[in-house]
């Protein structure tokens, strides 16, 4: 077997309870009891989660706007989280972050970032200050098919090259900027082509197998580690919900992510592996499905009986670390 | 939701229309008008290259819905997510012959972009030795109430009001944001024009021809002798409330909504402070340098003999917007907090 069966264990979990995460951020954002915009990452856990397994909380992401998995892949605490994203004081960020601006830099989670292009020069960063302390923890940003034409997005991937920054850029491409077709966007043929322009490896993977996302990654990361620089990595996948929830979604076609949900489903596609390697067995998955389903529950339950922030403590507080 | 509007002049057939619909009034009958005008942002149509429907968002608040169709994709120009290229190319094709409507979405947005805002844009004209005209205008959406979280929500209208070169538009109902908006786009000047996100449905009675309603004059929602509200924006609505309260007590204060905050009607304000002798700004952005100090600043210099009470402003506080709606809710100033502020003034 060439996976440790604690290591298919970890990855199942990790990948489910995302899975089961995102589904109730939406049950609970159309019962009314979220705020705000969230955007939800179902469909596409197989990428967040081969990037980050192998990574210590000393390694550094970089997340988007659509941040839930990329958390929850990195070791976030999810009854943290969603009392975030319902804006609870004990919330990973007090409840002043919300679904969008989510983090916890003990896990070495940068942050979900709101700005289209707003984390691949900071993960630069973070990559440039492992560099230079001699740490050899790397650094990896999540992107967008969208974010990949943003000129802060270009400038960082040329940087890590002229430094040989261990960073490796990672891009979730699930068709859709918003609402835009990605090939649209992009105005070459080939994303992949484009970032191999900068002078890293580049490759495009199906992001939907994870254990072609997780050996492509390993090399990536081994290769930042080892001070070889940065690589791009474009994964391909499937976005199981809109641009944010209640988006209407005109702009895809009918039947699409019914078609997808069966048939494009990095979830089925990882049991159906395990299982017909004889890897793990239904029954395994099956327990900690039911295991998930708890602690989401408990998770929720948690977070509606969660303390609000008081506007006289928790407003003016945070802004600067002293004044 | 309020139903009313600033000193409409336009008699004539009207109907009650929202800010969305009467931008998008305006937007759609100046491009039959003029056929250099053209529309372009992320989404601005939305479903480009897509397997559905064309036009999907018209807007992320749709905004600028059911243009594409009636204008083709050559006019209704859905971009990458790209908001540095989004505005060059905009302040590019102004200076050669159209006039772009460009969108940032979110205003939080001008940080990608503003470089092409405020080293581009608005100095081509002063350096150029006022030989290019930049007929520009930049739409987005600003301010809080929405639980967007700190990076959707910002008002930052006191940035671009520093720049010289840039004129600043803030309309606070239908009617003005109608004849605001085709100024803008007449205007041979680059235009910030902002549009709170919370005031998209707010409706009031908007004439069915085009009317533009010069930049620098300011409106009058309420007449007054005690003390001059000066507001902006979507606090325009909270001051009109509070004005309304204070009526009872029998305090009469003067609303003004100066509509454009560059250039300032501050002829307006002086005048009416020279009556009342008492003045509140309200504006919810933060309060260094913004446009609440900038007010309370002119009216000091300028008008300070008038003054019979200290100046009073009302702000959102010194931080970034807050996600949790406790803390947002607390971050914007309400109709309680001018209240405060204008019994404080009245020596209450």
């Amino acid at each position: 077997m060439p996976y440790q069966k604690d290591f298919l264990l970890k990855a199942y979990r990790s990948m489910k309870t995302i899975r089961e995460f995102e589904e109730r951020c939406v049950k609970e954002f159309e019962g009314g009891n979220i705020p705000g915009f969230v955007h939800v990452s179902n469909g596409q856990e197989a990428i967040a989660v081969a990037a980050c397994i192998d990574l210590s909380d000393k390694d550094i992401i970089g997340s988007t706007h659509r941040g839930h998995g990329h958390c929850i892949a990195k070791g976030c605490d999810i009854g943290a989280m969603m009392k975030e994203i319902m804006g609870r004081v004990t919330g990973l960020c007090k409840g002043k972050g919300g679904s969008m601006h989510i983090a916890d830099i003990d896990k070495g989670m940068l942050g979900a970032n709101a700005i289209v292009g707003g984390g691949p020069p900071l993960v630069n960063g973070a990559a440039l200050a492992a560099k230079t302390l001699g740490t050899k923890n790397i650094a990896l940003s999540f992107n967008g098919d969208g974010s990949a034409n943003q000129g802060t997005v270009m400038e960082a991937m040329n940087m890590a090259v002229v430094l040989q920054l261990p960073h490796v850029f990672v891009y979730e491409n699930n068709g859709y900027a918003e609402g835009t077709a990605a090939n649209y966007g992009l105005g070459c043929d080939s994303l992949t082509d484009r970032n191999a322009g900068f002078g890293m490896p580049a490759e495009c993977i199906d992001g939907l197998d994870f254990f072609v996302t997780y050996e492509a990654l390993k090399v990536a990361t081994q290769r930042a580690r080892d001070g070889g620089g940065p690589s791009a990595i474009e994964a391909m996948c499937v976005r199981f919900d809109g641009h944010f929830i209640g988006d209407p979604q005109l702009y895809r076609g009918t039947n699409e992510i019914k078609d997808a949900r069966k048939t494009q489903d990095c979830l089925k596609i990882f049991r159906q592996r395990v299982v017909a390697e004889g890897w793990l067995t239904a029954a395994t998955m099956n327990a900690i499905d039911k295991e998930i389903m708890v602690e989401i529950e408990k998770a929720v339950a948690d977070a509606l009986t969660a303390p609000h922030p008081d506007p006289a403590t928790d407003l003016m507080s945070d802004v600067y670390c002293s004044y | 939701m309020t139903n009313y509007s600033n000193d409409p002049k336009i008699a004539g057939k009207s109907s009650l229309k929202t800010i969305r619909e009467a931008i998008n009034d305006a937007l759609r009958a100046e491009m039959r008008r003029d056929p250099t005008v053209i529309v372009l942002g992320e989404e601005v149509s939305g479903g480009a290259g897509c397997p559905g429907e064309d036009d999907a968002y018209g807007g992320v608040f749709g905004v600028t819905k059911g243009l594409m169709p009636e204008f083709g994709r050559e006019r209704v120009i859905d971009t990458p997510i790209s908001e540095a290229a989004i505005i060059g190319a905009a302040a590019g094709a102004a200076n050669n012959g159209l006039r772009p409507v460009a969108e940032l979405m979110f205003f939080d947005f001008i940080g990608v972009s503003f470089d092409q805002i405020f080293n581009q844009t608005a100095k081509f004209r002063y350096m150029f030795g006022g030989k290019s005209k930049t007929p520009l205008v930049i739409r987005a959406t600003v301010g809080g109430g929405w639980r967007a979280g700190a990076q959707h929500s910002s008002m930052l209208h006191s940035i671009v009001t520093h720049i010289a070169g840039l004129k600043v538009v803030m309309p606070s109902n239908a009617y003005d944001a109608k004849g605001l908006m085709v100024q803008a786009i007449r205007d041979d000047d680059p235009i910030i024009f902002l549009e709170h996100k919370t005031m998209y449905d707010n409706t009031c009675e908007v004439p069915d021809e085009q009317y533009a309603i010069p930049f620098g004059e300011a409106a009058f929602p309420r007449h007054g002798t005690d003390v001059t509200i000066v507001a902006i924006s979507n606090m325009v609505t909270r001051a009109i409330e509070a004005a309304d309260i204070l009526a009872k007590e029998g305090i009469s204060c003067e609303v003004i909504d100066p509509r454009t905050v560059s250039p300032l009607d501050d002829e307006a304000i002086l005048e009416s402070v020279e009556v009342t002798g008492r003045l509140v700004v309200v504006d919810e952005g933060n309060p260094r340098c913004g446009l609440a100090s900038d007010i309370a600043g002119i009216v000091a210099e300028k008008g300070f003999h008038s003054l019979i009470a200290p100046i009073r402003t009302v702000t959102a506080p010194h931080t970034p917007v807050p996600f949790a709606p406790e803390l947002e809710d607390a971050y914007i100033p309400s109709v309680e907090k001018i209240l405060a502020a204008v019994r404080e003034v009245i020596g209450g």
